[in-house]
């Protein structure tokens, strides 16, 4: 699998936190997902759209450590390294 | 607002409820996909009726104690019909005996297909919805269950089980447009119910049986976009027999 582009990935991160309801100038790499209002049910659709569109499993245990948008990104990065 | 292009897949499809279902379904705009274990006769001659009357419908087979054939069939009805956005879970079996006498094998084999399908189906079906922001889950529940019934309760437990699980994926996707629903019909004229003692209707208020079309009616009302704040919720279709 080539290399993600982190750019590409946070802006497809950034377009489900948005169609999950939050506020599109409060969403950077630092947010947390709590700050963002962002509950279970949200990641563990978000974790369904890495899964099917990056091939990354997100378990529930990952989920759990994840707190911010750039832990997010970073797992998907590194778990999509070749 | 349900999508232009949506289907609908049907456990138990091909006849009873489930026939009754895909057919005010695909009345109603829905792309029925007609799922059938056995009865591969009877659901292809439901698809033609279904698109003799203008509806858009396709069988599928698939055994549904398996997990993969679950999966699978499902990957086959999203490539051929497109997304899955409203599910009804009806296929159901009677193995009908006193707890003292219920074997693992039909205590397993009831609750696998009644219930444990229901569960694997829906969560595999909330992908789509939950990001097409709609969704209708409507499970085909019982009067017996929510009631008591000597000698089924194999049945009783998987029909009871499916209100649970009705409720609380309710509960857990109701801020995503998605609406789960149980019906619980009473007495209704199927091939399930042909051995029962005529004996029976005399306990039913209405004092007949139902047809499935009485049921699939409700099926359909559940589904629709006019049923979008109705969710968690168990609608007896018994002739009074729960009241």
């Amino acid at each position: 699998m080539p290399t993600l582009d982190t750019t590409e990935v946070e802006q497809r991160i950034y377009a489900a936190l948005e169609s999950f309801g939050a506020e599109p100038t409060e969403i950077n790499p630092y947010a947390t997902f709590q700050a963002l209002d962002v509950d279970s049910l949200d990641l563990a659709e978000l974790s369904q759209i890495v899964e099917d569109e990056y091939g990354v499993a997100m378990k529930s245990s990952d989920v759990e450590r994840l707190k911010t948008v750039g832990d997010v990104i970073a797992l998907i990065v590194e778990r999509s390294q070749p | 607002m349900r999508p232009q292009e949506a289907t609908v897949l049907v456990t138990g499809g091909d006849r009873g409820i489930g026939a009754a279902s895909a057919r005010a379904l695909a009345a109603d705009g829905w792309n029925a996909a007609v799922l059938y274990r056995s009865g591969e006769r009877t659901a292809a001659e439901l698809v033609e009726t279904i698109r003799a009357d203008g509806g858009r419908a396709q069988a599928f087979h698939a055994d549904l104690t398996d997990a993969s054939a679950c999966e699978q069939v499902f990957n086959d009805v999203e490539e051929s019909l497109g997304p899955v956005l409203g599910l009804v879970n009806n296929a159901g079996v009677r193995a009908d005996n006193l707890t003292l006498s219920i074997d693992d094998g039909d205590w397993d084999l009831v609750l696998e297909t009644n219930l444990t399908a229901a569960f694997r189906l829906t969560r595999r079906a909330l992908r789509a919805m939950l990001r097409a922001r709609f969704g209708r889950i409507i499970n085909v529940a019982s009067v017996v269950g929510p009631r008591a019934n000597a000698g089924q309760a194999n049945y009783a437990a998987s029909k009871a089980g499916l209100i649970g699980l009705t409720k609380t994926i309710a509960a857990e996707v109701a801020r995503k447009g998605v609406t789960v629903n149980a019906v619980a019909p009473g007495f209704i004229e199927t091939d399930m119910t042909a051995d029962l003692p005529d004996a029976i209707k005399e306990a039913v208020p209405a004092r007949r049986a139902g047809r499935p079309e009485e049921v699939g009616a409700c099926v359909a009302f559940l589904a629709s976009d006019n049923a979008g704040y109705v969710t968690g919720t168990t609608l007896y279709v018994d002739g009074g027999l729960a009241a």
